[in-house]
């Protein structure tokens, strides 16, 4: 019980912490801002690794395997999608007067 | 889980921490994607020091299945279909944590005849919340990428259904908290999740994309801490809630952009019972203008705003609004960019097409800032966007829109819109903005008509301002 309590605290004080570090992003970011955050729940993959690592059937083998192809996918993927976009908001170096 | 594994998670879960607060500049926002995704490395590097994991092979067989497809659509996909790029990304990850828990109740179910009540709890919550999002993020995609009608349609049945696998899933998911270890009802808790989201989204309109990715975006998140709560894992639960509080502010401001409940939008079946064929109301008639007379008119203008809309992305004209835009600057004319919150598919499209376009972050403005402009405004060139400028929103309280807030481009002197056709916008709806005595209409593909604009504009004698200050708005002469 106490893991749970213990998780409880840590979602929610996560939770608290997201809504003010992402409150302050601008508009102009929030598609980065998706982006992004859609690559850190790719820390799923974390988790697919884990139950992939104990698995001990073919069954649960090939979803294990399934399991860490989608979270790679979303941790690879959104990160580089992600980067390719903000290269694009780099400051500009000619703005017109 | 070790000391060291340990801290290297709580490392990652600064490092997320700290890359999603640095995104909140422009400056610093790709160091922090960066610094994320250093967080995400150490983690994944730890995770294969975890006790009693096996098939080393297989997993990095797949990991490295997962970055190749991945890293090569990211690097390939365009711009102007992020959209779907991002919902297809997000379905992937809760595709993931919905099969993360179901492999976690058999591993926990072998051999034991009982599961822990809170433990059954968040495998069937996480289960469902996955598979909703990996169904209702690629039904999105599938919508974005045009592969089926992206406009929206409700059966009479739609809601009725939803209801009856809601109610089945909450039963299923009771059943498993109860003490349940039959994989048979994890099975079905599956499928019948991923069909909610398949008919939950399937009726979704174009419009209401921005609201559905962020949505789908929250409940990834969502799935992915409560498979951290499932396997013991703080790091998954600090990752998933901050992309789940994220998620969640987006789903709110957008749909605050549209005035409009989100269940509204989930269930609403928005503009789906009005006729697609626009007919015009008897009396009306629609005035079409010639490049000639449209680059005439915004060369001698002194104040010219562009509103960008979805058909920007659809014909990939963001290089070409930029060339028009600086041509026009040469002249002396004031050009700024208006974005309405909901423009395009996804929260803040329009600005991610305007900065690949190199668009001068000091020349876009948000709805609340110019709106009050319009009415000292010459031209309004609107390209591809219809929704966000109706001003039936404003005014007829019959309209389906009417409360959602517009740019208030028939302020202006003069509008000018570049459009395909007639065709109502993606919510089905008529817009008497295209009635409207100053407006005229240029129709063609988006990227067609600005490159024959920028072509008429370059032809224009004199490159500076002719005109003092205090000009008044230009009155188009017919």
């Amino acid at each position: 019980m106490t893991e749970v309590l213990l998780g409880a605290y840590v979602f929610i004080l996560a939770i608290i912490v997201g809504f003010e570090v992402i409150g302050r992003v601008p508009a102009m970011l929030h598609t980065p801002l998706m982006s992004g955050t859609n690559a850190i729940h790719g820390v799923v993959l974390v988790g697919a690794i884990v139950v992939a690592g104990q698995a001990h059937t073919f069954t649960t083998r090939i979803l294990g395997f399934v399991a860490v192809v989608l979270g790679s996918l979303n941790v690879f993927g959104g990160f580089v999608v992600t980067d390719r976009m903000l290269e694009m908001f780099r400051p500009r170096h000619r703005e017109r007067p | 889980m070790t000391t060291a594994i340990g801290i290297a998670y709580l490392v990652a879960s600064l490092l997320f921490i700290l890359g999603l607060r640095m995104l909140s500049s422009p400056v610093t926002a790709r160091n922090g994607n960066r610094v994320a995704a250093v967080g995400m490395t150490i983690a994944l590097g730890a995770t294969f020091f975890q006790k009693d994991l096996s098939n080393y092979g297989l997993i990095a067989g797949a990991i490295v299945v997962g970055a190749v497809i991945g890293v090569g659509s990211a690097r390939q996909v365009k711009m102007t279909a992020m959209p779907q790029m991002v919902a297809i990304f997000n379905g992937m990850g809760g595709g993931a944590a919905a099969l993360v828990s179901a492999l976690e109740f058999v591993h926990q179910t072998t051999g034991h005849a009982t599961i822990q009540t809170s433990q059954a709890a968040t495998i069937a919550l996480g289960a469902a919340i996955g598979s909703i999002s990996f169904a209702g993020s690629i039904v999105a995609f599938v919508k974005l990428q045009e592969l089926i009608t992206s406009s929206a349609f409700q059966f009479r049945w739609t809601k009725f259904a939803n209801g009856l696998i809601f109610l089945a899933l909450i039963a299923l998911g009771g059943a498993i908290t109860a003490g349940s270890t039959s994989r048979l009802v994890l099975g079905v808790l599956l499928g019948l999740a991923l069909l909610l989201g398949l008919v939950l989204v399937f009726p979704i309109g174009g419009a209401d994309m921005p609201v559905v990715i962020a949505l789908m975006n929250s409940l990834t998140g969502l799935a992915a801490a409560l498979t951290g709560f499932v396997l013991n894992n703080e790091l998954l639960i600090v990752g998933g809630a901050l992309v789940g509080a994220s998620g969640t502010l987006l789903t709110l401001l957008m749909a605050k952009a549209m005035n409009r409940p989100v269940t509204n939008v989930l269930f609403g079946g928005f503009g789906a019972t009005l006729s697609v064929e626009a007919s015009l109301p008897p009396g009306v008639t629609i005035r079409e203008i010639s490049v000639g007379d449209a680059a005439v008119l915004m060369s001698y203008s002194h104040r010219v705003v562009i509103v960008p809309g979805y058909g920007l992305a659809v014909a990939q004209a963001q290089h070409q609004v930029r060339e028009l835009a600086d041509l026009l600057n040469d002249r002396g004319v004031q050009v700024k960019y208006a974005i309405h919150p909901v423009a395009g598919r996804m929260p803040g499209h329009m600005n991610v097409l305007l900065a690949e376009a190199d668009v001068p972050y000091s020349q876009v403005y948000e709805m609340d800032a110019i709106n009050g402009e319009f009415p000292s405004t010459d031209v309004v060139l609107v390209v591809g966007a219809n929704d966000i400028t109706n001003p039936g929103a404003r005014d007829d309280p019959g309209s389906a829109i009417y409360g959602m807030p517009i740019l208030n481009v028939d302020f202006a002197a003069n509008i000018i819109v570049l459009k395909r056709s007639m065709r109502p916008g993606f919510a089905g709806i008529d817009n008497p903005l295209y009635y409207n005595p100053k407006t005229s209409m240029l129709f063609g593909d988006a990227r067609d008509s600005l490159q024959r604009l920028v072509a008429a504009v370059k032809s224009q004698p004199g490159a500076t301002s002719q005109f003092g200050q205090d000009k008044k708005p230009l009155a188009i002469s017919r």
